[in-house]
């Protein structure tokens, strides 16, 4: 038997080389170069003609001037000297980043542990699937359905109002609940933490079984396991999911209109406000702001974790 | 490390269930302290589960595991004394050598200077010191393994577990692995209780063979006994290198095989007469060409011939048997050349015939 081995192990690399070697040279002749970047082509057009460009006219715009009635072409920094020497840009940016890093913490901490009990308390494919589809649930109306009815579940003559004072927890309906920071923040999270709970769950569905059965064995217990094994390589998921959640409630702004009733702003308010009022220019100026800033965000997480581990 | 060592570990009427199906069958095995045991058997016989159930990662149906004085049935698996080497190693990928080997450390909570430089202390016996800084993903499966075995000894084990070392491995490595292996466990002195699906590796490696088939243990003996003296005929089958052929035993002397060809014994089997057996002769031990005194001679025809250097293997096809296989030298084959077409006799004495009951 062992006799056998070392030829059989020759035998296999020569014979492989020989049929690589045969299908390289058979396909060579008909293959050209450009096949791959004709592969790539229509990717690139699309990348092109649906996001290269229309950024590019945003960059360009973003430079022109404006009147009350008119886009003048130009190139002025008077766009971008208003915008950014204005304390309301200021505080508005400083609002859309506080909730940006609320909805961020909250849908991590909500989602982690439901993602955790997927991956790992699920067994069967079955029931996963079933319970993601639950998990799916608040997109099964449109927005705007979505929105209002909040209201008879969060007013001062609400669900939650009447069933607090119902058993005497509270004697006057709670304000906070409606239209304030505190309903956007929950908007945001009901239909936003799927996003943190699918790249987590993938990430944790990759850790192979037996690690975990390995740092049982190394006398690691439950929390030990989760901090020093399952957390280290969910990171890739974790960091997918904060660039999801980040990058869409940076740029929202029907969330925040409809839900904190008109009475906070955000970096997409403005632009809408803006664009209303047909000053484009400015919009536009803000728009790039924002993207930079995004950008920005993302760059650093990108920097903390190695997310290409997880593509 | 020697303090460690001085436990047996002893497998009393153990089961496992999974539902209604019987993975492991009320075994009962002991091993004795400095050990090389290895857990033999074709897949889904048992020995891994086995394996799994001294190491604490299967729960125990039924029965009891003690390892030295002490009852470890329902302990968890680092409070043991036993550690476990993974068939994929399973070390953490985001953890250099270092920590991988330092992690158990790191959970008893010793301080990092002092766990870091016992883990260089056990990187150094595996010869992977200079690897210290690299991630498991930047290691060959060699390194990998040797990495995965500081990082099990580095908790004193008693006994040293390990799920199919080898598997991974290309042929080459493997046999180098394997001395290793060997050479490790006769330097710790612990004992070290190895499941593979490798007739040959086992046999290489072991001081104890557990033959498993279906939840059972089929033989328990030190290698040459499994060789020579196989309890079933499932264990001859799966060790190789032998003939089994049905029987039945023919008064008091002899047997008669399958297709009434008298076998003559050296020793009476002494088992009542028609009893049906079987009997195996080992391939190197069968003959080409005339008999030699009173053994036993069959006439059929040669089928492959297979050429391995030192010896030939010859398949032989005979009326109303299974068909054989006979191994003979290099220099007796040709020295009488046979090929496929050929008719032949194969010939073994008596002494060379061993009396399996069914």
């Amino acid at each position: 038997m062992a006799r056998s081995v070392p030829t059989d192990a020759v035998a296999i690399p020569l014979s492989s080389a020989a049929q690589g070697r045969g299908a390289s040279s058979a396909a060579k002749p008909r293959r050209s170069s450009s096949a791959p970047y004709l592969q790539v082509a229509p990717l690139v057009v699309v990348f092109l003609l649906f996001l290269v460009f229309p950024i590019l006219i945003i960059v360009m715009v973003s430079f022109w001037d404006y009147d009350t009635a008119r886009l003048i072409p130009a190139f002025v920094l008077t766009n971008y000297d208003e915008l950014l020497f204005s304390p309301v840009t200021w505080g508005t940016y400083l609002q859309t980043v506080t909730f940006a890093a609320i909805t961020w913490a909250v849908t991590l901490v909500v989602g982690f542990p439901v993602a955790y009990f997927l991956a790992f308390h699920v067994r069967s494919a079955t029931w996963q699937t079933a319970l993601f589809l639950v998990c799916t649930v608040p997109f099964w109306t449109s927005n705007i359905i979505r929105m209002i009815s909040w209201i008879p579940t969060l007013g001062l003559n609400g669900l939650i109002n009447k069933g607090l004072i119902g058993i005497g927890a509270i004697e006057k309906p709670l304000e906070f609940l409606l239209f304030s920071d505190f309903s956007v923040v929950l908007a945001y999270v009901h239909l936003y933490t799927l996003f943190m709970i699918v790249p987590i769950f993938n990430s944790m569905m990759r850790i192979d079984r037996s690690l975990i059965e390995a740092a049982r064995d190394n006398g690691a217990n439950g929390w030990q396991i989760l901090g020093n094994v399952i957390v280290p390589l969910c990171k890739p998921g974790i960091a997918i999911g904060s660039i999801f959640v980040v990058t869409i409630v940076m740029g929202d702004f029907v969330t925040v209109r409809l839900m904190s009733g008109g009475q906070s702003a955000s970096v997409g308010l403005m632009m809408l406000n803006a664009t209303s009022l047909l000053q484009y220019p400015a919009a536009a100026a803000n728009a790039v702001v924002l993207l930079l800033l995004v950008l920005l965000t993302v760059a650093v997480m990108m920097r903390l974790v190695d997310v290409r581990k997880e593509l | 490390m020697a303090m460690a060592a001085g436990s047996d570990v002893e497998l009393v009427s153990v089961s496992k269930r999974y539902g209604d199906t019987l993975a492991v069958d009320r075994v009962d095995l002991r091993i004795p302290a400095g050990t090389y045991c290895c857990l033999l058997g074709p897949s889904g016989c048992g020995k891994t589960t086995t394996l799994r159930m001294v190491a604490g990662h299967e729960e125990v149906t039924e029965g009891d595991i003690l390892l030295g004085a002490d009852n470890i049935t329902d302990l968890a698996p680092a409070k043991r004394g036993t550690a476990m080497m993974f068939q994929s190693y399973a070390l953490f990928p985001h953890l250099d050598c270092t920590d991988n080997v330092a992690f158990s450390l790191k959970m008893k909570g010793v301080p990092k200077a002092e766990r870091r430089a016992r883990a260089q202390e056990l990187l150094r016996r595996v010869h992977m010191e200079q690897f210290a800084g690299r991630l498991p993903a930047q290691l060959s499966g060699g390194q990998q393994q040797r990495v995965a075995l500081a990082r099990a000894l580095i908790t004193d084990p008693r006994v040293l577990l390990l799920d199919e070392p080898l598997s991974a491995l290309d042929p080459f490595l493997r046999v180098k692995m394997r001395e290793e292996l060997k050479s490790l466990q006769s330097r710790l002195g612990i004992s070290f209780v190895h499941v593979t699906h490798s007739q040959e590796e086992a046999m290489a490696l072991a001081d104890l063979v557990v033959l498993m088939n279906a939840g059972r243990i089929e033989q328990a003996a030190p290698p040459r006994d499994v060789f020579n003296r196989p309890a079933t005929a499932f264990v001859a089958r799966f060790i190789g290198g032998h003939n089994v052929m049905a029987a039945k035993v023919n008064g008091g002397s002899g047997v008669v095989l399958a297709n009434g060809v008298a076998v003559p014994l050296a020793a009476a089997p002494g088992l009542p007469s028609g009893s049906p057996i079987h009997v195996a002769v080992r391939a190197d031990r069968m003959r080409i060409g005339a008999a030699a005194g009173n053994g036993t001679v069959l006439h059929g025809t040669a089928r492959a011939v297979e050429y391995f250097g030192p010896t030939v293997q010859l398949g032989v096809d005979v009326a109303g048997l299974e068909p054989l296989s006979v191994s003979v030298t290099e220099q007796s084959f040709f020295a009488a050349p046979v090929e496929p077409g050929d008719p032949v006799a194969v010939t073994w004495s008596p002494e060379d015939v061993h009396v399996i009951e069914r």
